[in-house]
């Protein structure tokens, strides 16, 4: 029978032919996890008295949440992983100055046809390579770093297909945020998005990201482009190899499907407080702006860093700004090609690979009645600090030029 | 296995942030967590639950993060068991994992009121709401019951080890 992308990875994680709905136990590629999660991971294995991995090389640990450490409780997390990673010989382990797990992952180890699970709900974001890719909690994570596998039921796949190309200030944000307007934050809940791109280079790998980053916002158990030239180019350019690819077969069965015209999309944004609360850019245009976040595993990208150069050339921001690439890498191509000193000289405020106000943690909470316009992926009540703050979230183009008009604006006045 | 006590009630999308704030997520002590539960929405949250209550919600209740703290601090404040309209992946094996039921019942929401006493069966997922209506939502079986009856994914790790180990 002919199967999709989900049923074909399942089945050979499985070692038998599987359907939506079946339970199966699964072997996984890569099991991974960051600070934040990662002594609850380790804490997990202690109690169960189980202080072993399966795999070495398949253990993936990058420092992230707490990077670099705010407050001595985040050092001493930090402590106790790089002991666990100095005992255990854990090869794949990147401290606070190499960037963001999900970007890590996507750079250095997302294989098509992989299962990769991690304690981060994130995870989704190495669908973009065509991994099915989930988040799990601490407990599900350090039974896969012992054993080698896990349980997953597999979901109904729901495919859509992205056709034309996009405009000049369209990112893969307001793509994500095209599909959760349309469709609502729990209507994927049990089903697995399978993305069809019409013409593979009209949608590249960085938009591909930001989409697959944000299938855990749409509730979806995974999300993946379906591996196509795009995929196989990426993989080659950035590690020198070509990958194995898997593709769904002719004729397989998907619950519906969906299509989407890239050249039709305006800039979107997701007002308070949840991230299917989608409207266009001039529905909420002119709205006062405290602070604006570039950067996240979903939008801390070099195609992102270009677009925010592109309107912050030459120019001073109005509201406060901070640009934080996902990498230490991307970091570094972004300094090459003059991005960071554009926004710098624009009086953004620019580190590097950390997840820094995404969640609140450090490097610029949200303070009490403040308006944020963010890149990341949530903006839940209270999620980027303060209860009594708002975030809305956009692509790097309107943040960018809501940065620069102290109110949120339309990118398009800028073309 | 058999749950009970009395409703509190919520609405759609109750997301992680709101269940346990990242700011406490350096800490996994249950009472600490327990402290904060549902902190954002209700500050009164952790004396109301503190008598034993099962939550009753609205769709994909737990979206968002992997925190498994959401769980563990639900639990830990006297949440018994979970009714919802559906639940978000992760959040939901997060729950069975740290021996919190949670049972799927569409429509639920129109169904229980705040204050009713409920009683699961969770093995069956029948409800029965004041000792008058039964409804059937979806039961816990097969390994994910378990773990449930272990106590937790932990418990259910070692005595499968310990099994493991006696050469059964």
């Amino acid at each position: 029978m002919p199967q999709t992308l989900t049923e074909k990875i399942l089945s050979r994680a499985s070692g038998k032919s599987v359907a939506p709905g079946d339970v199966v136990e699964v072997k996984v590629d890569i099991a991974a996890f960051h600070d934040l999660t990662g002594y609850h991971v380790i804490e997990v294995m202690e109690k169960a008295g189980m202080l072993k991995v399966f795999d070495k090389q398949k253990i993936v640990i990058a420092f992230d949440h707490l990077a670099p450490p705010p407050d001595v409780r985040s050092a001493e997390i930090q402590t106790q992983i790089r002991k666990f990673v100095k005992e255990l010989k854990i090869p794949n382990f990147h401290d606070i100055n190499v960037g963001i797990l999900h970007q890590i992952l996507l750079e250095k180890y997302a294989n098509p046809g992989y299962v990769i699970v991690a304690a981060d709900s994130h995870t989704t974001t190495s669908g973009a390579v065509g991994a099915f890719a989930q988040g799990l909690g601490a407990s599900d994570v350090a039974a896969a770093v012992i054993t080698g596998k896990t349980w997953v039921m597999v979901p109904q796949p729901f495919k859509i297909m992205l056709e034309g190309k996009p405009g000049k200030w369209i990112n893969g944000k307001d793509v994500a945020l095209k599909i959760l307007g349309d469709f609502k934050a729990d209507y994927f809940n049990g089903m697995s998005i399978e993305i069809f791109v019409r013409e593979p280079s009209a949608f590249p790998m960085d938009f591909r990201a930001t989409v697959s980053n944000m299938g855990i916002e749409m509730n979806a158990d995974a999300l993946m482009f379906v591996p196509d030239d795009e995929t196989v180019n990426y993989i080659k350019t950035n590690r020198g190899y070509e990958p194995n690819t898997v593709r769904p077969d002719e004729g397989a069965k998907y619950v519906d499907e969906y299509t989407i015209d890239l050249g039709k999309l305006e800039p979107l944004v997701a007002a308070p407080h949840s991230v299917d609360n989608v409207k266009t850019v001039n529905e909420v245009e002119g709205l006062d702006v405290d602070q604006v976040f570039i950067g996240s595993c979903t939008n801390g990208r070099i195609s992102d860093f270009e677009i925010a150069a592109k309107i912050l050339k030459g120019k001073r921001v109005k509201s406060r700004c901070i640009a934080i690439p996902a990498s230490y890498d991307l970091f570094k191509k972004a300094m090459e090609l003059g991005y960071i000193e554009t926004l710098v000289n624009a009086g953004c405020i620019v580190t590097y690979g950390t997840c820094g106000p995404c969640l609140g943690g450090h490097f610029g909470v949200a303070g009490p009645g403040e308006t944020i316009v963010s890149t990341s992926s949530r903006n839940f009540k209270g999620r980027m600090g303060s209860n009594d703050s708002k975030v809305y979230l956009a692509g790097p183009a309107v943040a960018a030029a809501s940065a620069l008009e102290g109110k949120i604006t339309d990118p398009r006045r800028f073309s | 296995m058999i749950v009970e006590g009395k409703v509190l009630k919520f609405g759609d999308k109750i997301d992680t942030d709101i269940i346990i704030p990242a700011r406490y997520l350096k800490y996994t002590d249950p009472q600490y967590l327990a402290q904060h539960a549902m902190e954002p929405l209700d500050p009164e949250f952790y004396k109301k639950a503190s008598a034993g209550v099962i939550l009753v919600a609205g769709k994909v209740f737990g979206m968002g993060s992997s925190r498994e703290q959401a769980a563990i601090a639900l639990k830990a404040s006297g949440v018994r068991a979970i009714i919802a309209e559906s639940f978000a992946r992760i959040f939901y094996r997060n729950a069975i994992n740290n021996g919190l039921p949670a049972i799927v019942l569409p429509g639920v929401t129109q169904l229980i009121n705040e204050g009713d006493y409920v009683k699961i069966n969770v093995e069956t997922g029948e409800i029965i709401v004041n000792n008058q209506k039964v409804y059937k939502g979806r039961g816990i079986t097969g390994m994910p019951l378990k773990i449930l009856e272990s106590g937790g994914l932990l418990d259910y790790l070692k005595k499968v080890s310990i099994q493991n180990q006696g050469g059964n």
